[in-house]
């Protein structure tokens, strides 16, 4: 395939970015978008150009690090999968394909296509967790019995790997589906009832802090999301965020407001 | 002098662990407050140790190279945990873990350290369980397990083929608790570069900064190194493009030895490499194994059809395919460990068997699978008869419940859709059981220096078994490690801040900037690619899944050329104060290009077979890998000397009081 990319290039965070035009020849079906690039990089490298940065690791869809915009969508055009898992057979002979990093002011670009999404990572921080010390002698794991609907719904919502889509989807670069599918995935275990309140009340909070917008219902986030989390997540989180902010210290979430 | 004291505890086995602990040194609250420990890396073994570390008190820094914690590699791993739990009654013990383990290491664990592993598993489950860890459940509401090759019973918990993503978020979170309340500080998009000792111990680091490039100083009390294994050192692999070994290479050359570095395993089933622009493979996990069957056509013009396209898998009747596994191994059938249905997998295609365009790849077939569990799962629906449409449909259904992510990837990657037609798997390089050596504290060499997880190479002896790598890293992050570092940290008590002017300090920064400097002022020909592929190729053909001396020997000699090639002709664009990707990587394959020597020089210097290091001269008239128990029987530690090529061997003798050492069949 011979393609045409069009590529965000930006020397740093100060710098300013532009789109530069690089065509490419070669490619064939078998190879996954990043490989793509990996043709690319050799290629500009052996030339005496700077090879393009972009986030990838696991190469297997799991890792979340991976995290481009292609042709405007976040990891592309297929479903349920992230760019390093994207493969080329979904592109044609003579396509152009413009490739940005994820968009949203909470993920400022570090360089090129890599942005920082270190405002998930606080979001976690500020309540993403069961407050459980390590011990040799928790109690027996199967004397906390969870019905087999509730563990897979659990599950489902902890498959995300926080790679962001759905913020770079999202009209308003929202963070709902991200938080809503840690909060859920608690909300659903009786382990992590105890703390629910706390958590629903800080992880919002952190969120607003951070800068990302607000959720106006219009599912972009469902559909980009490499690993199937739906919107029933944000559902349950407002819902866990209602009764908490009614039964839980509301001084903790509408006093710094003001 | 050897200092290869193993500081086993004395007394029964069973006995060791709880003696040990109680003789342990404590350190006062209070006094934790003033000690600093250094973690590298923030898989399971580096996150649950990071986590612990700081619930007891001590501030942690915690250095990963990726973005966030969330990310190491860990993630990646797929089919499950084992612990002995015997919730299935089928018979399971700490006895028995203990029993496969050292099996399935082909005797060349140490037996204290593989029977404690086995003695915390159970806790490793309580405690994610305790975490909000969502394992798979039946229906009553009690935790799922399953099967895993090299053991007759049913001890791996798991969630869906994400197992090993839900553990790392596991320890993440408790990471997270531990960052919220200020007790670990995350130095995220660093790596560590050096090690730097003080008065003999190890009292901090040289990182750099991959976002700005600076070079930076951290001290600590103690260094804990959890960064993973090597398996890149073969370039394909199924490692992330970014582990390395990096850090377990800057201690070795600081005075840590590096055991059993020969010992990798090579995973069954693989995605195959479709072609010269790979750039990395894809697992299919092992769980696979307990519903999908193995096999090649029994003749060879039958693999000549299938591989030009002629026939396809399904037109070959079952008498016409030859279940290789089933076949030679009766009574562990397609649940072999890892080695030996790699080598087997082997064995048939270089036999010319082979079913893909390259020759090397052979079917993991489900349709037996979907119609066992098509006809269970219509009686459980009160259907007694049904169509056979109707058993594939629900059989289909019971597969994607199992494995539905990993058969989604695979036809992703493959564009083939693996419930219509067997998917072709190949092994490919997964694992490395060899590692830095560490004592029963998990201490290496160097005082204050401490190894966990894949890094170390304490537990799986020559081949690990399925599932037994997340309770690992666990087990030394969250019940080992946070015992045994109070012991040397109680005599730090009084040792107040380690300070970052001094002598040690300058001497180690000025090494790495004059590393990178070179690096960058090269100006070769050639990317850190090509020479990474390169040495990858040569690892892969001579140092592969089957050995020999005269291999081995050219290996040697042609990564010393290669390593010498590197330094004079590399090229890295970029600079070093900003981020740049190709200078990452070139320090990284400057010292895989190190290890990959002694590599070859431990499989040489080891005259025997033994689990995942198959040397041709040796092995049983029926192909099995024969053991030289007189003359082989201990761990092979090397010191380094100034060059990989001639380090100097230490020897650690394997002592088996609690199991008979005998020829391992699984036949």
């Amino acid at each position: 395939m011979k393609l045409t990319l069009k590529i965000w290039r930006q020397k740093n965070n100060k710098a300013k970015g532009e789109l530069k035009t690089y065509p490419i020849d070669g490619i064939e079906g078998d190879m996954s978008f990043l490989e793509m690039l990996d043709v690319l990089n050799e290629g500009l490298i052996n030339k005496g150009e700077e090879p393009v940065v972009f986030d990838h690791d696991c190469r297997e869809g799991i890792c979340g690090s991976c995290s481009l915009q292609i042709n405007g969508e976040p990891h592309g055009p297929d479903r349920l999968v992230t760019t390093c898992q994207l493969h080329m057979r979904m592109f044609n002979d003579g396509d152009t394909i413009v490739i940005e990093p994820f968009r949203a002011k909470a993920f400022p670009v570090i360089k090129d296509l890599v942005v920082d999404r270190s405002a998930f990572d606080r979001i976690q921080q500020a309540g993403g967790y069961i407050s459980v010390n390590t011990s040799g002698n928790t109690i027996d794991a199967n004397s906390i019995p969870v019905n087999k609907h509730d563990a897979d719904e659990s599950f489902n919502a902890a498959a995300c790997i926080g790679c962001g889509a759905c913020v770079a989807a999202c009209k308003n670069a929202s963070a709902m589906l991200f938080t809503s599918a840690k909060i859920s995935q608690f909300a659903l275990l009786p382990q992590g009832r105890i703390e629910a309140t706390e958590r629903a009340l800080n992880m919002v909070k952190q969120m607003d802090l951070e800068g990302f917008g607000n959720c106006t219902n219009t599912g972009a986030c469902e559909i980009e999301c490499p690993k199937g989390i739906t919107l029933v997540s944000i559902a349950r989180m407002n819902r866990e965020f209602m009764s908490a902010s009614l039964e839980g210290p509301l001084s903790n979430v509408w006093s710094k407001k003001g | 002098m050897s200092k290869l004291d193993s500081k086993i505890p004395k007394g029964p086995i069973a006995d060791k662990w709880t003696k040990h602990k109680n003789d342990i040194h404590l350190v006062n609250p209070a006094n934790k407050r003033n000690i600093d420990v250094i973690v590298i890396g923030t898989g399971l073994a580096g996150g649950s140790a990071a986590a612990t570390l700081a619930e007891l008190g001590y501030n942690v820094k915690t250095f990963c190279y990726q973005d966030s914690p969330r990310r190491a590699h860990s993630i990646a791993a797929q089919g499950g945990i084992n612990a002995a739990k015997n919730y299935q009654g089928d018979g399971d013990s700490i006895y028995r873990l203990f029993y496969d383990t050292v099996k399935g290491g082909d005797y060349r664990s140490r037996e204290s350290n593989t029977w404690r592993l086995a003695e915390v598993s159970a806790n490793i489950i309580d405690q994610c369980v305790a975490q909000g860890v969502p394992f798979a459940r039946e229906y009553g509401g009690m935790l799922d397990n399953r099967s895993f090759g090299g053991v007759l019973v049913s001890r791996t918990f798991y969630a869906k083929g994400q197992t090993g993503q839900q553990l790392l978020l596991g320890a993440y979170a408790a990471m997270n608790r531990q960052i919220n309340r200020g007790k670990i500080t995350p130095y995220n998009r660093h790596e560590m570069l050096d090690l730097v000792i003080v008065d003999g111990k190890a009292r901090g680091i040289i990182a750099r900064d991959l976002v700005s490039g600076e070079i930076e100083r951290h001290s600590a009390h103690a260094v804990v190194i959890a960064s993973g294994g090597y398996g890149n050192v073969f370039y394909l692999s199924t490692n992330a493009m970014g582990s390395n070994v990096t850090a377990s290479w800057k201690i070795h050359k600081r005075g840590a030895y590096f055991a059993n570095p020969c010992y990798t395993q090579i995973h069954p089933t693989c995605i195959p490499v479709s072609g010269d622009h790979q750039s990395k493979l894809t697992l299919m996990s092992e769980s696979l194994r307990n519903d999908g069957r193995i096999w090649v056509p029994k003749k060879k013009e039958d693999a000549e059809a299938i591989r030009s396209g002629k026939k396809k898998p399904n037109d070959l009747s079952a008498e016409e395919r030859d279940y290789y596994l089933e076949r030679r191994y009766p009574s562990f059938g397609n649940l072999v460990p890892r080695d030996v249905a790699s080598r087997a997998a082997k064995e048939r295609c270089d036999a010319g068997f082979g079913v893909n365009k390259t020759g090397q790849a052979v079917f993991l077939d489900f349709a037996s699978a979907i119609e066992r569990f098509g006809k269970e799962r219509a009686g459980i629906h009160g259907n007694h008869n049904p169509s056979k449409e109707e058993v594939t449909k629900l059989g289909k259904q019971v597969i994607e419940e199992k494995y539905g992510n990993l058969f989604q990837m695979y036809e992703k990657i493959v564009d083939q859709n693996p419930y219509e037609t067997p998917m072709m798997i190949y092994p490919a390089v997964h694992y490395t059981m060899g590692g830095i050596w560490v004592d029963y504290n998990l201490q290496s060499t160097i005082t204050g220096c401490y190894v966990l997880g894949e890094a170390n190479f304490s537990d799986h002896g020559a081949n690990r078994l399925g599932a037994s790598a997340l309770m690992q890293g666990l087990a030394d992050g969250y019940f080992v490690l946070p015992y045994t570092i109070g012991d040397y940290l109680s005599k730090d008590i009084k040792t107040g801040e380690i300070p970052t002017d001094t002598k040690e300090f300058d001497e180690a920064e000025n090494k790495i900037r004059e590393l990178l400097e070179k690096l960058i002022n090269n100006k070769g020909t050639h990317s850190v690619d090509h020479f990474h592929k390169k040495l990858g190729q040569i690892m892969w053909n001579k140092c592969g899944m089957a050995r020999n001396a005269e291999d081995l020997k050219s290996a040697m000699v042609d990564i010393k050329a290669l390593r010498e090639e590197f330094w004079r002709d590399v090229k890295v664009p970029g600079e070093m104060n900003e981020m740049n990707a190709e200078l990452e990587k070139a320090t990284r394959v400057a010292d895989f290009l190190e290890l990959g020597e002694l590599f070859a020089k431990d499989a040489l210097h080891r005259n025997e077979s033994a689990g995942g290091h198959f040397r041709e001269e040796y092995q049983t008239d029926e192909g099995e890998a024969l053991r030289d128990d007189e003359n082989f029987m201990y761990v092979a530690a090397w010191e380094y000397t100034g060059d990989p090529g001639n380090e100097v061997l230490h020897k650690e003798e394997l002592d088996y009081e609690n199991i008979e050492v005998k020829a391992r069949s699984y036949k």
